[in-house]
Formats: structure tokens, sequence, C-alpha cells
């Protein structure tokens, strides 16, 4: 039949059709809502920092209302609960970057020596075991660092110097110091792994000796990634808080004796914060600027160590 | 031509891989020796012998002996570094170090104690005359090595061999990486070098050993199985399968 063969045909034209059919309108949601949605994802973050900053910002302004800002940046004294109040910050200053100093004069050594080791000496099989445990060495919660601080390293301290008191910067320090091991050790050794095998090589062909490809090819090559770390340890150290809360004291004391109870920055704005300061008062106002000030360190010495980083990068 | 490396009987495994098999073979002093045949046959790895290299990777396990100059280089009392100072070598691809020409080519002769300012600098100037870069770079010596192109990164590395004064320098495959007129400037270059050093190079191409070297060893699957004078390997083989790779019909 004439009419039969007709509709076969427009069958197909149909089933053409549906096949040329672009449209999906699964997917082409998709390709909307996903953008959008990873976004706010993303800005989750990005609007907390703005939150916080403001928050800082606007606290500190009103803190320095009342007190004068000279005064807190240049101040030697800082007793803001008993009176006479005085509101200095040197003290706290530099209570946190002894801890800091003590910290990275423990961290950097070792942590570099241990980079050094794991990434041009270490068989395969001894860097698969050991990089995992120092790492996990970053994952122990720091209340046990504090712990460890006060039970073990202090005791040991005060054993060799009999003046050292129960709360000091030396325990405090060295355990920060251990505490950011991984961070410095983990980070170079990523850097100084990736320095290619031909640089090595090209030194080892000239009579290098591991140690000096080590020291003269493969630190020069990763350096900017090792002064990342360095500087990532360094602000790490500068923010720690728990292990000198429990180890150091709350002792604001401007001293260059590490024996001594000291205060850092930090612990002060655990002491305000947990105690039953009423909101509102210059004390309480005290731990924003405090706290404004750790940010603006650690602030500048981000942008300190992009500037290194470039400075001395070494292209391969 | 006096033989200056005997090698005798080298068994070489890297794990349970047999990698050179039985390899008996003399190069001789002052002249260019080639190795050639296909990807896999060994010829890298006898290089790498040469100058210890191998002893980098773990597993490698070494068979039988080499001498340079009449001493077991794997021997217990040879000093490695001071074996590679000796033995210099350039690689596939050019592997200037991070730093300016200058240091490039000065970092050598600093590693073995060279402090003073006069000489390296002398050292340098030589060393890149040696390798005919000097007229090209002698006015911006501070420069980054990485500016240089690649053919001149290339006669860097060899700059940077040579300031260590070595007697013997290992080429592997050192054209490969490069365009026919920097490999014809290489090529020109070891020829002038055969004068004073004893070259071995690797190369995957055959036109490149017909043209510049005075011996050729053919490889094949771990074992040596012919070497001879140049022109009498590719004009008159002896082996069948060597007359086969040179005549193209493998490899």
């Amino acid at each position: 039949m004439p009419g039969q063969g007709l509709q076969t045909v427009s069958k197909a034209q149909t089933a053409s059709k549906e096949i040329y059919d672009f449209k999906n309108k699964r997917v082409s949601i998709m390709n909307k809502v996903m953008p959008v949605l990873l976004f706010l994802c993303a800005s989750v973050s990005v609007l907390t920092t703005i939150g916080i900053v403001v928050t800082l910002i606007s606290e500190t302004y009103q803190f320095f209302q009342k007190i004068p800002i000279f005064d807190f940046l240049f101040g030697t004294k800082w007793s803001p609960l008993i009176p006479p109040k005085s509101f200095g910050v040197l003290p706290l200053l530099s209570g946190t970057l002894m801890i800091t100093f003590i910290a990275c004069l423990v961290a950097i050594p070792l942590g570099l020596a241990s980079a050094i080791y794991l990434s041009e000496y270490a068989p395969k099989r001894v860097r698969k075991i050991v990089k995992p445990i120092l790492e996990v060495l970053a994952g122990v919660p720091t209340i046990v660092y504090g712990y460890f601080a006060l039970s073990l390293v202090t005791p040991l301290i005060q054993s060799i110097f009999h003046s050292a008191g129960v709360f000091n910067a030396l325990s405090a320090g060295i355990v920060v110091g251990i505490m950011i091991i991984p961070m410095v050790s983990s980070l170079s050794e990523d850097a100084m792994s990736s320095v290619p095998r031909s640089l090595r090589d090209g030194a080892y062909a000239l009579g290098a000796t591991r140690f000096e490809v080590a020291l003269k090819i493969v630190v020069p090559a990763a350096f900017s990634g090792i002064v990342a770390s360095a500087v990532l340890a360094f602000s790490r150290a500068i923010g720690e808080t728990m292990i000198v809360t429990v180890a150091a004291g709350s002792t604001p004391n401007m001293t260059v004796n590490p024996l001594e109870s000291i205060q850092t920055m930090t612990a002060y704005i655990v002491q305000v914060s947990l105690g039953d300061t009423p909101h509102g008062t210059i004390e309480y106002g005290s731990i924003f600027a405090v706290g404004m000030t750790l940010f603006v360190i650690t602030f500048l010495l981000n942008i300190l160590a992009q500037y290194i980083a470039r400075k001395f990068r070494e292209e391969y | 031509m006096e033989a200056l490396i005997n090698i005798n009987k080298l068994n070489l495994f890297y794990g349970a891989f047999h990698a050179l098999k039985d390899v008996t073979l003399t190069i001789p002093e002052k002249a260019i020796t080639a190795f050639i045949g296909p990807s896999g046959c060994g010829k890298s790895t006898l290089l790498r012998t040469l100058n210890r290299m191998n002893d980098m990777i773990p597993g490698t396990r070494i068979e039988g002996g080499i001498a340079i100059g009449g001493t077991e280089i794997y021997s217990n009392e040879v000093d490695v570094e001071t074996l590679r100072k000796k033995v210099g070598m350039v690689f596939q691809q050019p592997n200037p170090f991070p730093k300016s020409i200058y240091d490039n080519v000065a970092y050598g002769p600093r590693l073995h104690g060279i402090t003073s300012k006069r000489e390296l600098d002398e050292i340098v100037e030589t060393s890149l005359k040696s390798a005919v870069l000097w007229e090209e770079v002698k006015d911006h010596l501070k420069r980054s090595a990485f500016g240089l192109s690649g053919g001149q990164q290339q006669r860097l590395c060899i700059a940077r061999a040579l300031a260590v004064n070595p007697n013997i320098l290992l080429m592997d495959e050192a054209t490969s990486a490069l365009d026919p007129i920097s490999t014809l400037k290489i090529e020109e270059l070891a020829q002038e070098l055969k004068d004073k050093y004893t070259i071995v190079m690797v190369t995957h191409n055959m036109h490149q050993a017909a043209r510049v070297s005075n011996q050729t060893v053919f490889f094949l699957n771990g074992e040596v199985i012919e070497y001879s004078d140049t022109e009498k390997l590719f004009s008159n083989p002896t082996d069948q399968r060597t007359e086969d790779y040179i005549s193209g019909r493998f490899g």
C-alpha cells in the first residue's frame, strides 16, 4: 500500500530529528547552577576572612580611642587587669618573639636536616615509613604538646638550670619548635624532591659528593620552597597558643632570660577570653588590639616570604 | 692507538634484569668510540658504568672488570668522586645549573677547591673556548645559562665538564635533543676535542657514528656483537646482525 510507505518515511524522519536534537535540559541547568554553587562555597572562606578583619579593625579602633596608639606600641609595661593599668604591648611582643625565636632555632636546622636526609640520602623504603610518621607529628593536638612541655621538658630543663621556673619560655619554645619540625621538613622535602634528577646528575658527573650535591645544587634550587616553609613555620610559631598557655606562664615580662615565665600575645588573649572580663571594657578591647598586632605581623611575614621566594627563585 | 679502557667480561644486573652480558671491549686513547644499537641494548648502561653513575641506581650489581689506564675502577680503593672528575659526562638533555654561564663552568673547579678569582677566570675562558662557545657568550658571562639556546646549553655543559680537566669525556646521546645545525657543531667540536681527550659517545644515529667516530661498537640485547674501526664496521661487518642493523633492516 502506498500509505504504508509514506508512514515509514515520516517515522524515519522523526527518528533522525530526535538524533539531532542536541537540547538537554538537565545538562544545561547543571552548567548554570554548578558555577554559582561552587562560587558560594568559595565565598564562605573569603567572607569569613573579611568578617574577621572588619571586627578586628573596628574593635581595635575603639580601643585606640581610649588608649593612645603610641602608648600601646611602645609601652614597656603590660598590666591590663591590675591597677595601675597599663597597656604597653612590648612585654607580650617580646614574649612571643622569644618563643618564636627558640622554636625556629629548634625547628629550622632539624627540619632542614631531616628534609635533606629524606630527599637525598634515605632509601625509598625508609622515606616511605619516616615521612608519614613526621606528618602524624603535625596532627598531634597542641594541648598534648603543652602537657608534654610541662611534664617532661620543663623538669628536664630544671634539672640542668636550677633557676628555671615551673613556667618558662625555654620549655615552651623548644616544644613549639618540635611541633613545627614536620612543617619545615615536609614542605622543604617536597621542594627538594621536585628538583630535577638531571641537575643532580650534572653535579655528580663533575665529581660532587652526595652532601655537596644536596648543599650546593638541591638546596639553592629549592630555596624558595624552603624559605616558604620556614616562614610558614615562623607564622605558626607566632600564632601558637595552647603550648605557651600551658607551659610558658602568664607573666607579661620584658626579659631576655628564657628561663623566666613570660606571656605571649596569644596566651594573653586566652586569659582574657576565659576570664570574667565584661564586654565593652578597655581590658576586653585590648585583646582585639593584641589580635590585630598579631594579624599585622603574620601578614607582613607572608609578604616578606613571597618577596624572598621571588627574589631567590632559581628557575629550572 | 693505545687502549685506555679495558672492559673484561662485564656483567651488569638491575635487580633480576641482566642488562649487560659478558661485555669485553677495549677503548683506544685520544679517539672517538661510538656505541650504537637499538633502544634498550645496553649502550647507555655501559657508558654509565665508566664513571660509575650506575652506582646511584638501587639494585645494580656488577661482575667482571673495567680498568681505566690500568686501574680497576670498581675496586674498593677507588674514590668515585675522583674517578668522575677524570671521566666527565654530557647528558642527553642539556642540564645547565640554574646559575649564570660563568658559575656553571666554575662550578666544578670550585667544588674541587679552587677559589682564586684569577684562576677561575682563566679556567672559565679556556673551557668555553675549548667548547667553542666563548665568542658567543664572552660579553654576558653573568647572564643565566637558561637564556642560551639548546645547542649553546649543550656546549656549555661540555665546557662545564672540561673545566675539571678530565681525560675521558662520555657523551650520552648528547645531540639527540638538538636541531641539525647544533648537532653538527657538537660533532665538529667532538672532532677537535679528540686530540686531547678520549671520547666515548652513545648515539642512536648510525650516520653520526659513521661521520665522527674512529671505532664503533654494536650492541644488541646487552651483548657486544661486534666492534672495530668505524670504516670497517660500516663497510664490511663480519656479523650478519650488524649488517642487518646498519643497513636498516631493524632497529
